[in-house]
């Protein structure tokens, strides 16, 4: 530091005469940048992923193998059936990571950083959740390997595998604006948890994920016929397996709309007045 | 609006609560200068630049960066600022490259010219070594060096430096005010807030004090400290034999007080100029007393507040009313 004056570098350019950046696109540029950052950080911090990786494992193992016999009268039947309520649950959970990860970075003073920065205010979230994409792929990726190794098999085709992973993605993206709606309101990333926890576990358990919809009783049914999860399921057993697909996908897509069109507005709001 | 004024706050208004931050602030810098805002813990300091830097909203009162309106220019406002300060941090998982370049990409260099911009930063802070460690691994002193450059990225016009070298340890302070002092000389403006009265004689051409939300006293450097007192002259002779003889010179060279034992065997006198200091060395000399400890101090924060405001700045904040008085 010694010969901070003689490196001093030059002021290029004098920022306040010049007008606002007219550039177009510019929440999507700075969004892209900033995902770019949580691909980063979730780079450098792999065991962040152990509980996407690792949950899927112990359903699929512990599920499989003690109620497979008794569900479905062969462990592999019941593999086939149980693999697309898996993907479905551990992407939707993994959903919770950007919440609790929003949590930490906000107390930390990043977003502070940001909010100083002539950028659209929305683009550190946005950032964020576009970022988690990647999260969500190494889940479906790491689910569909344990499955294989176990004996999963896609009955259908390629292209309709892809459309069913590509679902699920798309289905944790836009359920993820909850997640940072919470990490918003909440104090601690603890909480953050514990609230989405308490969301999630009803829709993935009161759903089609685990059995079929018609062992469940009547009032129960009721529930399960709308819960986004059980939609999801439907849809991604039917592109993997082959079976009748009905509106589950409209269902699915309607859903996600629903989730961006509540939950983004909300989230970015609450974004806005926090501190 | 005065043309030549880059930050320009009146009557600053904010309420968290029951606790008013803020109670009708104004502050007024002009370009190319430091404004050192003084204050102690909780005075409003931190909010104040808060409400500067656009990420608070105020409940009253204006304020303009080059003549741009925080509120309703926020976003002109950010094109031309840096802030610095405990809050506005950098992502502690990226490296010290990563950070900077972020912040290039997000104040459109482009990808080229925020590798440059990164790459120019991290030399000038002597940072280049580390560039490629995270964050989170880099010292105190290192941390606060890129929390300076990454503020620095977009060649901002105008620096907030909320207590920028708090907990860092004298060399490293010294540092500090050198960038300080460059950023200046390259025609930036800067507003620094601080603890010590020491840090703001030494960088700022004039001194706001704040105290629970209120403005208590606004002059040049030279000017507060001598409603302040000026400098302290401290002496500690070799042999306490020479305690008498000691006091004896100082108070002849001193402003007019008597000579002090402050604490054992420590003798103080107030003075006026920094010629004391070589005159009373020459008369101890001459008189044949050998001293171990020789120093000129400004007053301390403590001794600042207590002469403005006739209580010391630690005190408790709450016993005291907080109606505005005028």
């Amino acid at each position: 530091m010694s010969t901070l004056t003689d490196t001093a570098p030059t002021r290029s350019r004098a920022l306040s005469t010049t007008a606002p950046n007219p550039r177009p696109f510019r929440l999507v540029r700075h969004s892209l940048a900033l995902a770019k950052r949580s691909l980063i950080k979730t780079w450098r911090t792999p065991e962040a992923l152990i509980d996407v990786t690792l949950q899927p494992v112990l359903f699929l193992i512990i599920f499989v193998y003690v109620f497979g016999g008794a569900v479905a009268g062969s462990t592999h039947d019941y593999l086939q059936f149980l693999l697309p309520g898996i993907l479905a649950q551990t992407i939707a959970t993994g959903a919770i990571a950007i919440g609790v990860n929003l949590n930490t970075d906000i107390a930390k003073g990043i977003f502070d950083r940001f909010r100083s920065l002539p950028i659209p205010r929305s683009a550190p979230l946005v950032g964020a959740v576009l970022g988690d994409v990647v999260r969500y792929v190494i889940v479906t990726v790491s689910t569909l390997a344990i499955g294989y190794v176990m004996g999963f098999r896609i009955d259908t085709d390629l292209f309709r595998a892809i459309a069913g992973c590509l679902l699920a993605v798309l289905f944790a993206l836009c359920l993820s604006w909850l997640p940072v709606l919470v990490s918003m309101k909440v104090r601690t990333a603890g909480a953050v948890q514990g609230v989405m926890f308490a969301l999630i576990m009803p829709l993935s358990f009161a759903s089609n994920v685990f059995v079929g919809a018609d062992t469940l009783p009547g009032w129960m049914q009721a529930f399960v016929d709308v819960n986004p999860m059980t939609h999801l399921v439907a849809s991604v057993r039917g592109l993997f397996l082959g079976t009748p697909l009905g509106n589950h996908v409209w269902w699915t897509l309607a859903w996600c709309a629903g989730f961006v069109a509540v939950f983004m507005p909300l989230a970015l709001r609450a974004y806005r007045k926090k501190i | 609006m005065t043309a030549d004024l880059v930050i320009e706050a009146e009557g600053l208004v904010k309420t968290f609560g029951k606790t008013r931050a803020l109670q009708g602030v104004d502050l007024a810098v002009p370009r190319g200068t430091v404004l050192g805002v003084l204050g102690p813990n909780g005075a409003g300091k931190t909010t104040a630049v808060r409400i500067l830097s656009t990420l608070l909203t105020p409940d009253g009162g204006t304020a303009r960066i080059s003549g741009f309106d925080v509120v309703r220019d926020a976003e002109r406002v950010r094109q031309s600022i840096g802030l610095t300060g405990q809050y506005a941090s950098v992502d502690e998982d990226l490296t010290g490259r990563q950070n900077l370049e972020l912040f290039g990409t997000l104040l459109e260099l482009g990808r080229a010219g925020a590798r440059r911009r990164a790459a120019e930063l991290l030399d000038w802070f002597d940072l280049t070594d580390a560039a490629n460690r995270q964050a989170k691994t880099y010292s105190g002193g290192m941390r606060r060096r890129l929390d300076l450059a990454a503020s620095l990225v977009g060649s901002p016009d105008v620096i907030f430096l909320d207590e920028p070298t708090t907990g860092l340890d004298p060399a490293k302070r010294e540092d500090m005010w050198d960038v300080v002092r460059t950023l200046v000389n390259n025609g930036s403006t800067v507003l620094l807030t601080t603890q010590y009265l020491e840090e703001a004689d030494a960088l700022a051409d004039a001194i706001t004090v704040i105290d629970h939300g209120r403005v208590i006293a606004h002059d040049t450097p030279e000017g507060l400290k001598r409603v302040v007192g000026g400098q302290t002259l401290e002496v500690r002779p070799s042999d306490p034999a020479q305690l008498p003889r000691t006091a004896e010179i100082l108070t002849q060279v001193g402003s007019g007080a008597q000579a002090d034992e402050i604490r054992k065997g420590v003798l103080a006198v107030p003075v006026t100029d920094d010629a004391a200091l070589t005159e009373s060395v020459a008369r101890f000399a001459t008189a044949g007393i050998a001293v171990t400890e020789l120093s000129l101090h400004l007053p301390s924060l403590d001794e600042v507040f207590f002469t403005l405001t006739g209580r010391t700045a630690s005190e408790d904040d709450t016993t005291r009313p907080t109606e505005v008085a005028a």
